[in-house]
């Protein structure tokens, strides 16, 4: 028999409410009760990383988690990121777009949300720390390479130094 | 007219979407009153069914309905062939195909058998754990050789033997060459590929209006309109009732390009129960039930004469297909062309035997057969080479193919039935860039012996190949200027990040004068554009692209004749640019282009006969063979004598796609697919046990390279273009990935001394080796 549970989840600065099985994943509740489907489920076991959301400002994987340990926490995911949507990206996010970050999309929100806690505590990164950063995010379209540029930008904008779109 | 973006490293117009999380992939549909399926699936590779019992799983509360072969009714029946096999005389094809839910049989772990539909994705799983299956396992074909055995299992018990097929395709007389040759190379080589493992697995949302009569179907699919074709035929409905849409893909890589049970079933159970129905594959899933590659076994000889020229090749080899075979021919006949390369082999003997095993279905992903044929022929002339005294680079020079002899007939049929003819090409450029960029000559006479004296293990490898591209059939475009001044642009192939919504924009966008960012295009839906067969075989530019340019050519070419019209000028006075068409020279007097588009659709009047409404063209492109890319690779490694572990200190890429449309997007295709190609080199090994269990069944054994495992990549371009379209472009989807796998083992090889005969190789593969290695020479 399940057991159901209401539940309160502060997602972007937001409270979502909802009765939910208590096995739910966090991954789940972001993506149906919440709607917020920029959150990607690849793997359900923890590898891919394309779950990552912040919980308190740290990287969790969403599909490692049940939707009830988030209660009394604050859940931040992609669409938090650019709150007014495609017309006011987040720098990290317009560096991916200038370096050609992403092809297919689907691992970027994961990579995204486990970037912006890492140029937080590591304002200027070089290659080696940034692939270290990104060694538990699985992408299959890119090669990384881009992506690492793109890092590497946001990081050089971010922190004010004048960086050129890719050239 | 100037070229203004085409050949720019433009910015995508889909990515704002994606970086918000705003895209809609499969999964995001949320339909009121949507149900959710969850599949049974076999855990036996080869087993009698004998009872299926679903009693308890239809009692679970919040299960709506329960489904068996026997439930089915007529849709119980085998799925479609999906690729003829070419017209190669003399072949055999036996056709075995999956029906939607296995009965009495199961062929392979993950072949479905029942479903379950609940309320939610949980209690349809935990229903699942209730459905009683009775199976009587039967002995699994698993190994190639075995299976061909006298006395070996049957995968199909109404077949002689596992034999799907047999293929030969001669050129010249090989026997007659080899008794000439100076030298004969002759080996046996394992090529085993792997799963695409695209991050976003599977999915399939169906929704029936029983008033209307329609079918909507959301799909990850690489190519909506055969499957909205199959539906309709499966399902009996009028094709226009049936509309499929492949919004953004999660990643394709090819094996989302099949007609699978669950793209059927989906559909079906959702007009069975008038609720749209979503079903979303797991990752566990996805390994076992999502078609993948696998293994070659190759006997193989090449004969040379004393100078290290190909006098000719031989190459016997068998091919897993698992336990159907859908997908006809096309792996294999891409390994057996594709062993050619940019060589000039005036005798070739090519025959293979495909297998059917108790494993998943193999269909293309990313290379599609041409990794095992460039591996045999690559690591053949570096064993001439070797005993010759020639180097690498050297033999290969030698063989080519020259500037002067295109288009260049191989003398066998390709995968599109149509002769295996190179149209355009200079591949000795190609390997001249990579010598340089790599510093071929100075590592091999000052580094490497210097690193050498200092007990390190560094190698360096260089491999060339061809890739056939750009096949038909065809694709279509629809152009339309809007009377916003905006264009939209149709087209029927899906898209999975190649860059479709720009690379198809730029194209658009310099015919018409419109900033990129103007072009809106769909894809992928075949309400929009209902002719054409889908993404595969990197034909996306080139096909697709040559329909997107044929038919803005049109509109173009409309928009003048109005704008001519409009100013009492000449059409070839008119220019159209930031979205208004102006006569030359006056710049002022310019009439907006969405203006145009409203006076092309007038309301009231009478128009000329044989006026079109509207600034608007649709155009099919069909080329009458493929185009050939080529590139050239070279890496330089270094290995860890204790671990085993290999680093990638310089990766070079040289590459010919003939016309570059965007070089940023062509870059990072080519970074994708060398990713692959290091993953399916030393990283991922599908590796199954002699009962047909899968043992590397999730990314904790299968192990997808991460941005520690891929080097940065230097990648140059040759520009040959192709004369077969407009546009003189190549395709460039798989480059990548193709010649890796033999430029691993060189590169290793250099560094170790060993001979490496197999791929994929492993730290534990290469420690045996090297081993083995130490273990001659003492």
């Amino acid at each position: 028999m399940t057991v159901s549970t209401a539940l309160d989840v502060r997602i972007n600065g937001v409270t979502y409410t909802d009765t939910v099985d208590v096995r739910l994943l966090l991954s789940d509740f972001i993506r149906q009760s919440a709607g917020l489907t920029g959150t990607h489920v690849g793997c359900e076991h923890g590898a891919c990383g394309a779950c990552t959301v912040l919980l308190d400002g740290q990287a969790v994987r969403s599909c490692l988690m049940f939707a009830v340990q988030a209660r009394g926490h604050e859940v931040m995911t992609v669409e938090g990121l650019a709150p007014d949507g495609e017309h006011t990206l987040h720098p990290l996010q317009t560096a991916f777009r200038d370096a050609h970050g992403l092809q297919c999309g689907f691992c970027t929100p994961g990579i995204l949300m486990t970037m912006i806690p890492f140029l937080r505590d590591h304002p200027m990164p070089d290659e080696d720390e940034i692939r270290h950063a990104l060694s538990g995010n699985l992408c299959r379209c890119t090669g990384y390479q881009h992506i690492v540029d793109a890092v590497r930008l946001a990081s050089q904008r971010m922190a004010g130094v004048n960086a050129p779109a890719a050239s | 007219m100037t070229t203004r973006s085409f050949g720019q490293r433009i910015r995508r117009n889909e990515d704002a979407r994606l970086l918000t999380g705003r895209a809609l992939f499969v999964d995001d549909v949320q339909l009121p009153g949507m149900l959710h399926v969850a599949f049974v699936r076999s855990a036996h590779a080869h087993a009698r069914l004998t009872s299926i019992n679903v009693d308890a799983a239809r009692a679970h509360p919040g299960v709506m309905a329960v489904y068996t072969a026997d439930d089915l009714g007529d849709l119980w029946k085998p799925g479609p062939l999906l690729v003829e096999p070419p017209p190669i005389p003399g072949h055999v094809f036996n056709l075995r195909t999956q029906y939607p839910l296995a009965r009495d049989m199961v062929r392979f772990v993950g072949e479905p058998i029942a479903l379950i539909v609940a309320e939610s994705r949980y209690i349809a799983e935990d229903a699942a754990e209730l459905v009683e299956v009775e199976m009587e396992p039967l002995e699994a074909v698993v190994d190639l050789e075995k299976a061909l055995a006298a006395g070996a299992p049957l995968v199909h018990g109404d077949l002689v033997s596992n034999v799907a097929a047999h293929v030969k395709q001669c050129r010249g007389d090989y026997a007659r060459a080899r008794s000439s040759a100076a030298l004969l190379v002759a080996r046996r080589f394992l090529y085993d590929r792997g799963a695409s493992a695209a991050i976003e697995n599977r999915g399939v949302v169906a929704e029936w209006s029983p008033r209307s009569g329609e079918l909507n179907v959301w799909d990850t699919t690489q190519a909506p309109i055969p499957v909205r074709n199959a539906l309709a035929a499966q399902l009996n409905l009028p094709a226009s009732q049936v509309r499929v849409i492949a919004p953004f893909i999660g990643g394709g890589f090819g094996p989302k390009i099949m007609f699978y049970p669950e793209e059927v079933l989906i559909p079906w159970i959702a007009m069975q129960l008038a609720r749209p129905i979503k079903w979303i594959e797991d990752r566990a899933e996805n390994f076992v039930a999502t078609t993948q590659e696998r293994g070659q076994v190759h006997d193989a000889e090449l004969a040379v004469d004393a100078d290290g020229r190909i006098l000719g090749v031989r190459d016997v080899f068998l091919h897993d297909t698992g336990a159907y075979d859908p997908y006809g021919l096309t792996v294999p006949i891409n390994t057996q062309c594709t062993l050619l390369g940019p060589y000039v082999v005036p005798h070739y003997e090519s025959e293979f035997t495909v297998v059917f095993t108790n494993k998943t279905i193999v269909t293309p992903v990313r290379g599609a057969g041409r990794q095992h044929g460039v591996f045999v022929m690559e690591r053949l002339l570096d064993f001439a080479a070797a005993e010759l005294g020639l180097t690498p680079v050297e033999i290969r020079r030698r063989n080519y193919i020259p500037e002067s002899a295109f288009p260049y007939d191989n003398g066998i049929l390709y995968q599109d039935s149509a002769p295996l003819t190179y149209d355009s090409g200079n591949y000795a450029a190609a390997l001249d860039l990579a010598v340089a960029r790599i510093d071929y000559d100075h590592f091999t006479r000052e580094e490497q012996p210097a690193l050498r004296r200092e007990g390190r293990a560094v190698g360096i490898g260089i491999v060339s190949y061809v890739e056939g591209t750009g096949i038909g059939p065809y694709e279509g475009a629809r152009v339309t200027v809007e009377t916003d001044g905006t264009v939209t642009l149709a087209t029927g192939v899906g898209t999975q990040g190649q860059g479709h919504f720009t690379v198809f924009a730029q194209i658009v966008a310099d015919q018409l004068g419109v900033d990129v960012g103007a072009v809106r295009v769909v894809t992928g839906d075949t309400r929009e554009m209902s002719w054409g067969t889908g993404t595969f075989a990197s034909r996306g530019a080139v096909v697709a692209g040559s329909a997107c340019h044929e038919a803005a050519v049109v509109v173009r070419d409309k928009v003048t004749r109005l704008a001519a019209e409009h100013f009492e000028a000449a059409v070839e006075d008119i220019v159209l640019e930031g979205g208004q068409a102006h006569v030359a020279g006056s710049p002022s007097r310019s009439i907006a282009l969405g203006v145009l588009a409203a006076r092309a659709n007038p309301l009231r009047g009478a128009v000329k006969p044989g006026t079109e409404p509207g600034l608007e063209a649709t155009r099919y492109f069909g080329p009458e063979r493929g185009s050939t890319a080529n590139g050239v690779h070279a890496m330089i490694v270094e290995v860890d004598r204790e671990t085993a572990m290999v680093t990638i200190r310089r990766y070079v890429v040289a590459h010919d796609c003939g016309t570059v449309i965007n070089p940023l997007l062509v870059e990072g295709q080519v970074h994708g697919g060398v990713a692959l190609g290091i993953g399916n080199a030393f990283y991922e090994r599908l590796a199954y046990d002699d009962t047909g269990q899968l043992l590397s069944a999730s990314f904790m054994d299968y192990l997808l390279p991460t941005s520690l495992d891929v080097p940065r990549m230097e990648t140059d371009h040759v520009v040959t273009p192709s004369p077969l379209n407009p546009l003189g472009v190549k395709g460039v989807g798989e480059a990548g990935a193709i010649p890796v796998g033999a430029l691993f083992a060189q590169a290793v090889d250099d560094a170790l001394g060993t001979e490496t005969l197999e791929m994929p190789l492993s730290p534990d593969r290469l420690f045996e080796l090297m081993s083995a290695r130490g273990a001659e020479s003492a």
